[in-house]
């Protein structure tokens, strides 16, 4: 394994490597970060630290191999934030990894997930060129925007050296209230509902169970109030404050609920397929939980995957195999198999330098 | 050989679907940036999208460029012809293929106006937020082109947040769907390089877009500066204070008489500078977030402000700022809109700089701008009738994006680069960086024959 400690250094790995290049950053999202192969690995986890930071501007600039972790420390002290929730922050995700995989946590829901707030990028491409694409401002459509490609490219165009990202003020206090639908069908017709109400709901999420959970955020002498009015949309409401509310969503923003040896998978996917998913996973051992109003599920799978994949692409859904063994990627229907990504891919890395999509 | 293409269209759409006669192909010579004129040999009017795809094959089978048209409101020059090309007109492509309140999504065609999306959506309490000043006319295709933006990107940003899914024609005539209904994705985001590409990617036929609850409270406040750098100073107040308003828009005094003069939104006409700040969310929170603003606001030096009582002062306030661009037009007989983006801590230099800029090259400008997210609008007001003076104007306009980028911003907030701008990308990006948008536009457009002319200098299109 390479440990690049500087963008000069990657670019010197990029010019000497052998094999293809598969690029890691904490190593927390084990099916994308392990070699499988004869891949040549490159860890970036010493690429690390902040290069900019205008508390003022809501704005930072960090190398790749940044821990999440820090950046958090850094803006919390300054009262700042990301929003959507970044997750395996607590187990060493780093910001490269967490955008390259395009992952975000529940709060994705209220103000746009990893894609939404990356601003700039800069990246060693498959010529060992340092190349860059956005801007370091919050508003800017000048050029293709490569930033938001790089999001969920999973290092098979360039490796992210350093990213630029937008923050927010950090709300203040947070409250939620938790209600049990019964079954799937309850809770999904019910988060459909909470979705369209006028209170500013931070997360949404549901359970195979029928348990919904809606997250309210921001200014804390507002809070019980509007925790008292979301508690009217239906019977049996239960609030949960305090620490127990916070280790609850740091619960699923970890993925503490995934037991040793399952797999994780992301499935993107739309409230009204929820249940029908919901049902083929139903026998045997998987764990599931749908966040972001349900727009994504996450399972918790045992053993091998063939079966998520064969159930996924019967529902025309596709999935990333996140934590798990290393040989596949995509499950279900891939939306990288198609005319539009070879041509990105071709652009980017002609000889195939990096991993194939 | 265009005779030959002509007549193949010619056998695909109806008599009324292809013009050709020069009288009919004025209208579509330059767009909302009219300093740039270019006529193009034929405009079609597909009203399907099979149509769409029919024509774009048949550009690319006999190398024939093509510019796709909204309505043709792009301040950057994105829709302006190729003389050699056809324009391919979207207005007919206009039906909202489906709105599921419930899930809060939208499929749209690509001709589809921008406020028509929000008007169907608002009886189930939904909107759609991106709202460019042109909204009651310009098109989601063409937002989804340019990545447009508008008031309110500070809280919700531009058009690329809320898109999830995209159909489209690629230049060589394949059909792709790239997302799909989920706010989630696994893979490379390629909605979100499609979006902004400029047409250079191909034409977008269905777009799918998601919705947001239509905010229960607003709070707009309007407050009257002595000067442009009190108004600046506020808004960075307001930005450090950990508010997150949806908008917050600056008008310097020449915009505000100029409003004033046309639409009468009830602005102090003596104010250095107009500030309008929104708040808008849950009812009793907004509230809260109201007495904040306030207090900030008490202590930035206004001396006179106003809040709306109702919707309809709300949209008088609005109207004016809106309005801004069509009441220049009627106080200069031409003008260059611009929109650098600058650090939020560089606005008020940056005004300092285009003041003195103006008054160095003698020629006006009025600044109307985005100011929560440091995105400028100078317009640079001149009379195209003199000799020399759009020449003039333009250098000034490039002065000003110049100073952008020299303090760390960026050339274009929202419009985009088109040909306007296309110059100036080499002060933002390195060769290298242009190199690498270049090898992905040969690879989806190898003949050249999609917006060609567009983002790029003119020396750097071709050969690299």
């Amino acid at each position: 394994m390479l440990e690049p400690k500087s963008v000069r250094e990657v670019q010197e790995v990029v010019n000497t490597a052998s094999t293809a290049m598969l690029i890691r950053g904490g190593g927390t999202k084990t099916a994308l970060s392990t070699s499988s192969g004869n891949e040549t690995v490159i860890d970036l986890s010493n690429l690390s630290g902040i290069l900019e930071y205008r508390p003022e501007e809501f704005t930072f600039t960090a190398l790749s191999g940044t821990s999440l972790k820090n950046i958090t420390e850094m803006l919390s002290e300054n009262g700042q934030w990301l929003p959507f929730d970044p997750p395996m922050a607590k187990i060493g995700a780093t910001i490269g990894g967490t955008l390259a995989t395009g992952l975000s946590g529940p709060g994705r829901y209220r103000f746009g997930g990893a894609r939404d707030f990356v601003l700039g990028v800069e990246w060693v491409s498959s010529a060992g060129e340092i190349l860059s694409g956005g801007a370091q401002v919050v508003k800017n459509v000048a050029g293709f925007d490569f930033p938001k490609l790089m999001i969920g490219s999973l290092g098979r165009f360039g490796i992210i050296s350093e990213i630029t990202l937008k923050v927010f003020p950090k709300m203040n206090s947070f409250g939620t209230v938790e209600w049990d639908c019964g079954d799937i069908d309850g809770a999904v017709g019910f988060v459909k509902e909470m979705t369209r109400t006028p209170i500013d709901l931070f997360a949404i999420d549901l359970e195979s169970n029928g348990i919904v959970r809606a997250r309210l955020g921001g200014l804390a002498t507002t809070l019980n109030n509007r925790l008292a009015r979301l508690s009217e949309y239906r019977e049996g409401a239960k609030i949960i404050l305090g620490d127990v509310e916070l280790d609850l969503w740091e619960h699923l923003r970890e993925f503490l609920w995934l037991p040793d040896d399952y797999s994780l998978i992301k499935v993107p996917i739309t409230p009204d397929l929820i249940p029908q998913l919901d049902a083929c996973l139903t026998d045997g051992q998987s764990q599931r939980k749908y966040s972001v109003g349900g727009n994504v599920a996450w399972i918790g799978w045992p053993g091998t995957t063939q079966e998520v994949d064969t159930i996924l692409s019967g529902l025309g859904l596709g999935g990333l195999l996140i934590i798990g063994s290393p040989e596949t990627s995509w499950l279900g229907t891939s939306s990288t198999i198609t005319i539009f990504a070879d041509k990105v891919k071709r652009a980017f890395d002609p000889e195939g330098r990096f991993l194939p999509l | 050989m265009f005779t030959d293409f002509v007549d193949e269209l010619s056998k695909m759409l109806a008599g009324d679907q292809l013009l050709t006669a020069k009288s009919e192909l004025i209208p579509y010579e330059s767009d909302g940036l009219t300093a740039f004129k270019a006529l193009p040999r034929a405009v079609v009017l597909p009203e399907q999208q099979s149509e769409v795809v029919d024509i774009v094959q048949l550009c690319h089978r006999y190398s024939v460029p093509f510019v796709a048209r909204g309505s043709g409101t792009s301040l950057s020059g994105g829709s302006l012809p190729n003389t050699d090309g056809i324009v391919i007109g979207l207005n007919r492509l206009n039906r909202i293929l489906s709105l599921d309140a419930e899930q809060r999504i939208a499929v749209v065609e690509s001709g589809v106006i921008n406020k028509n999306v929000s008007d169907a959506a608002h009886p189930y309490g939904l909107y759609y937020a991106p709202d460019p000043s042109s909204q009651a006319v310009c098109t989601i295709g063409g937002n989804v082109a340019f990545n447009s933006g508008g008031a309110h990107c500070l809280k919700y940003g531009m058009t690329s947040n809320h898109v999830m899914g995209i159909k489209a024609v690629l230049p060589d005539g394949n059909l792709v769907e790239l997302g799909g209904s989920s706010l989630e994705n696994v893979g490379p985001d390629l909605v979100g390089l499609f979006v902004g590409s400029e047409g250079l990617f191909g034409i977008a036929l269905e777009i799918t877009l998601r919705l947001l609850p239509i905010p229960e409270t607003y709070r707009t406040v309007l407050a009257a500066y002595p000067s442009m750098e009190l108004a600046g100073d506020a808004v960075a107040a307001v930005v450090a204070s950990g508010l997150l308003p949806g908008a917050m828009e600056i008008m310097d005094n020449l915009t505000v008489r100029a409003v004033e003069e046309s639409v009468k939104a009830g602005y102090p006409i003596d104010a250095g500078a107009v500030l309008i700040v929104e708040l808008e969310g849950e009812a009793s929170a907004v509230e809260e977030e109201f007495r904040d603003l306030q207090e900030i606001i008490s202590k930035s030096g206004a001396y006179n402000v106003r809040s709306a009582r109702d919707e309809t002062e709300r949209n008088l306030i609005w109207k004016g700022r809106k309005g801004a661009f069509g009441a220049l037009g009627k106080i200069s007989p031409a003008y260059i809109v611009q929109d650098g983006v600058v650090p939020r801590n560089q606005l008020g230099a940056a005004l300092a700089e285009i003041d003195s800029l103006s008054q160095e090259y003698g020629v006006r400008v009025a600044n109307v701008f985005h100011a929560g997210d440091g995105n400028l609008h100078p317009n640079v007001l001149f009379d195209n009738r003199e000799d020399g003076m759009l020449e003039k104007a333009e250098a000034l306009a490039s002065e000003i994006v110049k100073m952008c980028v020299r303090r760390g911003g960026a050339i274009t907030g929202e419009h985009g680069v088109g040909m306007e701008k296309r110059h100036l990308m080499t002060d933002m990006f390195s060769d290298q960086d242009i190199n690498q948008m270049l090898k992905l536009t040969n690879e989806f457009d190898p003949k050249g024959i999609a917006n060609s002319g567009k983002m790029f200098p003119a020396d750097r299109v071709r050969g690299i």
